[in-house]
């Protein structure tokens, strides 16, 4: 089983559904007891940043520890933004800095917010991208963008005016700016890919 | 760069998806729930969902159905058709709808646009102008509220900057001329609205070869095509639609 982190914020019940119908085993939960049995962690988000980390309070805490025992962290959008240090939205406020880098407002050479479906090169080395080929289309709807700082994370980029990260991992940390639970079958491939690295990693240990 | 969107549209009339021409003579084109989930699984980019009864009583049917279809639609879902109030588009968001379109309501209190682009974001709020040649002043067409059966005043480019700033975050056009004839879109209006405004206008009415589709954004400058009968009953599937278009030069989600 794998928890879609529930704190009360945006369509978690779209990630949900998308999850379900490809016959994922999740549950929708911010209980310690489950949270901490769960083989991976989804961190949904449509919300500005501060009052989703402020929504998200201690349950933070039980992602960082998910995160540190090597469990596969999945967040998406603003969940994907609060994985890093710190964002600039209506800010400064803090992130869970699981990943070194910040969240900035996107450059107003192009139309804001970026919303509609763009291309995305996929790196063959990101495993949330397995069997997706070089390149698809996701479904992306932000006004901010995270800026890695850690050499070492892969990076997937979109052109939007300039090369945007689409999605970021570091070791067992991943993240996707894009909806994968509103890009049609590319999208459900994304969160199929994740579950498995879920139960693979659990098969393993 | 953002792609062109396809977006197939369910007009839902008693839990039917149902399709006329000039918004009359309705025929029967399926299940809500079916088509919906078809749709996203062979490559909409959206889809769109109007409900056409809208009558006060038919509400909770709508949201029970809204959610129904949301439950096996995986890319963005516009809902509208008679929302009056933020709390009914707070209801639909909740229900699965990631954007929700606003017509007759927002012609007598406008404010509803700006009260819902504060609480829910401009992305989430679609203005739906039902858009008719005027018959007294050529070249110009006027705004047509309560499923297009009652005319008003208003100028439709006019309307349509309005709308952009008082917070809407798209505009979907749809010319009541051309709705459901397959003679193709009226690409003057869709131009004329595409140029007044800086935010996506989505082209609706009178798809019916895939060159219309073409057309619609080559000349009309739309960012998105929406499409009912060419869909539904014509035979084209998607796919063959985002082929042809990206094989006449059009960035496509293929």
């Amino acid at each position: 089983m794998i928890v879609v982190i529930d704190y009360n914020i945006g369509n978690v019940r779209s990630v949900c559904n998308a999850f379900r119908h490809i016959g994922c085993d999740i549950e929708l939960s911010r209980d310690a007891g489950t949270v901490e049995k769960a083989l991976g962690l989804v961190l949904p988000g449509v919300a500005a940043f501060g009052y989703a980390v402020n929504a998200l309070g201690s349950t933070g805490e039980l992602v960082k520890r998910a995160a540190a025992a090597g469990k596969p962290i999945l967040g998406i959008c603003v969940g994907y933004q609060m994985l890093f240090e710190e964002s600039c939205e209506y800010g400064p406020h803090r992130g869970l800095g699981l990943i070194r880098g910040n969240v900035v407002a996107l450059p107003p050479a192009q139309p804001v917010p970026h919303m509609g479906w763009n291309r995305v090169e996929l790196p063959a080395d990101m495993a949330l991208f397995s069997d997706l080929g070089e390149a698809k289309h996701f479904y992306f709807a932000h006004s901010y963008y995270a800026q890695p700082a850690d050499e070492r994370v892969k990076i997937a980029y979109t052109d939007y005016g300039f090369a945007l990260p689409a999605s970021v991992q570091k070791d067992n940390i991943h993240g996707v700016q894009f909806h994968p639970e509103k890009s049609g079958r590319q999208g459900l491939k994304v969160l199929q890919n994740f579950y498995e690295m879920c139960t693979r990693k659990a098969a393993a240990c | 760069m953002l792609t062109k969107r396809i977006i197939p549209c369910l007009d839902v009339k008693d839990n039917r998806v149902v399709k006329g021409v000039n918004f009359l003579n309705l025929r029967d084109a399926g299940d809500p729930v079916e088509l919906g989930a078809r749709y996203s699984d062979t490559g909409a980019d959206e889809l769109v969902f109007l409900d056409i009864t809208a009558t006060i009583r038919s509400r909770k049917t709508i949201v029970d159905l809204v959610e129904r279809v949301a439950k096996n639609v995986f890319i963005p879902f516009t809902v509208g058709g008679g929302v009056q109030t933020v709390e009914q588009i707070d209801e639909l968001l909740r229900s699965g709808a990631e954007k929700v379109s606003v017509n007759t309501a927002a012609v007598q209190n406008p404010n509803l646009i700006t009260d819902a682009a504060r609480r829910f974001g401009n992305q989430c709020v679609v203005l739906a102008i039902d858009a008719r040649r005027s018959k007294t002043r050529p070249g110009r067409w006027q705004v047509c509220v309560k499923a297009g059966s009652e005319p008003t005043d208003l100028d439709v480019v006019e309307w349509a900057k309005r709308g952009e700033e008082l917070g809407a975050g798209e505009i979907l056009l749809t010319s009541m001329d051309a709705d459901g004839t397959l003679a193709g879109y009226d690409n003057k209006l869709n131009k004329a609205v595409s140029d007044a405004v800086n935010i996506p206008v989505i082209a609706s009415g009178g798809a019916g070869t895939l060159d219309h589709l073409y057309d619609a954004i080559a000349e009309g400058g739309a960012d998105a095509v929406l499409m009912a009968s060419i869909t539904h009953f014509g035979g084209f599937t998607i796919t063959r639609m985002k082929e042809y278009l990206r094989d006449r030069g059009l960035p496509m989600n293929l």
